[in-house]
């Protein structure tokens, strides 16, 4: 007899061919009820009897517990050729049984293949690597055509829309581009100011922050910045729009959402990404110019001096050019995943996070290229 | 026509009415995603001034096909031909052309969020007319006042209530006086009043503005009380298993899957006991 707190199960063979199970007491969820299944293995090994009836006279509460105990043994017994015999039970147990190992439905046969090996899944995610690649391509066309379309004068925005994603995309950001850039401007000024001192070249300085940040770091760092910012804005607002189908009933009113969701986005970033891209370079100076003064007690005026002979015209327009594209770059993958959510909550997630390494990704790798281009071009 | 045995793509149970002016037709479509067959050989008529409803059980396909139908998604074979013209191989201008006479009601009314329900009927009659802001604002005024929804003219889709985003929704679809309006599953997630009163008023507007109707919908009650044709989809065979107005289908079509799905089941439940 094994015996719990208080279920209690008893089991005896009346005759050779016959086991008996006595059940008594509560059946209810809880962790240290006896294990119906091991003894009645250990009573009657495999084979050894023909029928199995279960006595329930003693049983006074029970509750799915018991029921998908029951129904382990009765299909372990049907997979036997055991008879089993559940009549004394009470009626909405065996109710609840029968429903429980009536035929459920096939599971559908799954579209994709479970579980691959190492290789497999490398050669997946290389493929969707280089797929990403194509879709960007691929949105960006249907970007210009869309602005084709808007320089002929027949594009479907409204003016409302873009001087909202302005405002919420270009002066919005300002406290944070402000902060990073100082933060980096002060940075590279520390770095620089430690190795120039051993040569006495302090004064150098200001023509490595000057062109540090113009060049790269304010461009990147506030590209990188509205990445994380707008990238996952846009691809929450369109991947919710995706959701509730808004972005097929544009579709069906004939309203292409190319025009009327991405451009206004793509004019209003390529128009706020280089002005924040100025403020940045400027802030990141000043954050320089502070660290010189402090540090290297560099008078602002001549950090100032310094730094007109060390940046031309053509540094600053380099480094805007720049910003302008990285615009396009966070437009273009919060839209595209926005646009290619699957219509689920958890999609939407997935469309923001994947928008904002879609974007840092783009960004860097197409700074690497900017750097390459301006470099041979001696610029 | 049946012969004795039936090719593989002419449905079990085939009631569809033999007249009447196709308003679209649709040949040997098979819907697929990737390498997943969704359905094939889809072979049916939408005459004009039907109220045709799209059925089958969950996954089966329906709301797949109206998107077929809308031509968003294309065939992987067949066609969809829209007053005989192929809606997936017409160029841009030729589909806009096509879509502005088509009004959709989505599933969840579908409203874009960012705009109140003025702007949201006003934007299809901006785009498509050139009328006035005034005539704009008295069109947009008439029709939130056939769905019920005068006075909500300044409210966001997020301020009322899911029946009313839906009555919006079909006053949206309703903006350019379409000759089709297809609805996505006009009654779910609606209470048994709101329901009704949704399928009495898509029987008014077939009766006054002649609107040919497509519904998706497995609401047995709604499909009774308004469907005139029907397709049923079936989700085992992957294919269509009945044709024709849906009460006929009900009391006379054999076929056991399309008869315990207008039945509720209830016979087969009886035949297994």
């Amino acid at each position: 007899m094994v015996t719990a707190a208080d279920a209690q199960l008893e089991i005896s063979r009346p005759t050779p061919e016959t086991l008996l199970i006595r059940l008594a007491g509560p059946w209810v969820l809880r962790r240290d009820l006896p294990d119906l299944i091991d003894a009645v293995e250990r009573h009657a090994p495999r084979g050894a009897v023909r029928r199995i009836a279960v006595d329930a006279t003693r049983l006074e509460t029970w509750d799915s517990m018991l029921i998908a105990e029951l129904r382990r043994l009765k299909t372990m017994c049907a997979a036997g050729g055991v008879e089993i015999d559940f009549a004394a039970l009470p009626d909405g147990a065996r109710r609840l049984i029968d429903l429980a190992t009536a035929t459920s439905e096939r599971p559908p046969q799954r579209r994709s293949q479970g579980r691959h090996g190492f290789r497999v899944a490398v050669g997946v995610e290389v493929i969707r690597a280089v797929r990403s690649v194509g879709d960007m391509v691929g949105f960006l066309g249907e970007t210009i055509q869309a602005l084709v379309a808007a320089v002929r004068g027949h594009a479907r925005f409204r003016w409302v829309d873009l001087l909202q994603v302005m405002q919420e995309h270009g002066p919005a950001a300002l406290p944070i581009v402000g902060l990073v850039n100082f933060l980096v401007g002060m940075i590279i000024a520390f770095i620089g100011a430690i190795q120039l001192e051993r040569f006495a070249a302090e004064i150098y300085v200001a023509n490595l922050v000057g062109v540090g940040v113009v060049r790269e770091m304010g461009p990147m760092m506030t590209a990188i910045i509205l990445a994380g910012r707008t990238s996952a804005a846009f691809a929450a607002q369109l991947g919710t729009m995706q959701v509730n189908e808004e972005i097929s009933a544009f579709r069906t009113m004939g309203i292409p959402p190319m025009q009327f969701l991405v451009l206004p986005r793509v004019i209003a970033l390529v128009l706020m990404v280089p002005l924040l891209t100025v403020y940045a370079d400027v802030i990141g100076i000043f954050g320089g110019a502070v660290v010189s003064l402090v540090k290297l007690h560099l008078s602002l005026t001549l950090f100032y001096q310094q730094l007109v002979g060390a940046l031309s015209m053509i540094d600053w327009i380099g480094g805007l050019i720049k910003a302008a594209v990285f615009g396009v770059i966070i437009v273009l993958s919060g839209c595209l995943r926005g646009m290619q959510a699957s219509r689920s909550a958890s999609a939407v997630g997935y469309a923001a996070t994947s928008a904002v390494v879609t974007g840092i990704v783009f960004i860097i790798a197409t700074d690497a290229v900017f750097t390459i281009i301006y470099i041979v071009l001696g610029i | 026509m049946q012969s004795a045995a039936p090719p593989n793509d002419s449905p079990i149970c085939d009631f569809a009415p033999r007249d009447g002016e196709a308003h679209i037709q649709v040949r040997g479509l098979t819907m697929a995603y990737g390498n997943f067959v969704l359905q094939r050989d889809l072979n049916f008529t939408i005459n004009r001034g039907d109220i045709f409803v799209i059925m089958g059980g969950s996954g089966s396909g329906k709301s797949t096909l109206l998107n077929h139908l809308l031509g968003l998604n294309p065939p992987a074979k067949g066609q969809v031909l829209f007053e005989g013209h192929s809606l997936w191989d017409a160029t841009p201008e030729e589909r806009d052309l096509i879509l502005r006479r088509v009004g959709v009601l989505y599933q969840s009314g579908a409203l874009w969020s960012s705009m109140t329900l003025e702007e949201n009927i006003a934007l299809p009659l901006g785009e498509y007319t050139n009328l006035s802001e005034r005539q704009i604002r008295e069109l947009v005024g008439f029709k939130l006042a056939l769905v019920g929804l005068s006075g909500f003219e300044d409210y966001f889709p997020s301020q009322i209530s899911g029946g009313m985003r839906k009555r919006a929704g079909l006053a949206r679809a309703m903006a350019l006086d379409p000759e089709i309006l297809f609805f996505d599953e006009p009654s779910a997630g609606l209470d048994p009043i709101t329901a009704k009163r949704l399928d009495d008023l898509i029987l008014d507007l077939r009766a006054t503005l002649g609107a040919t109707v497509v519904v998706v919908t497995h609401e047995l009650d709604s499909i009774f009380a308004i469907g005139t044709n029907s397709v049923f989809l079936d989700i085992e065979r992957r294919t269509q298993t009945a044709l024709g107005d849906p009460k006929r289908l009900r009391d006379e079509c054999p076929d056991p899957t399309v008869h315990s799905f207008l039945t509720r089941g209830r016979e087969t439940i009886e035949a297994a006991q």
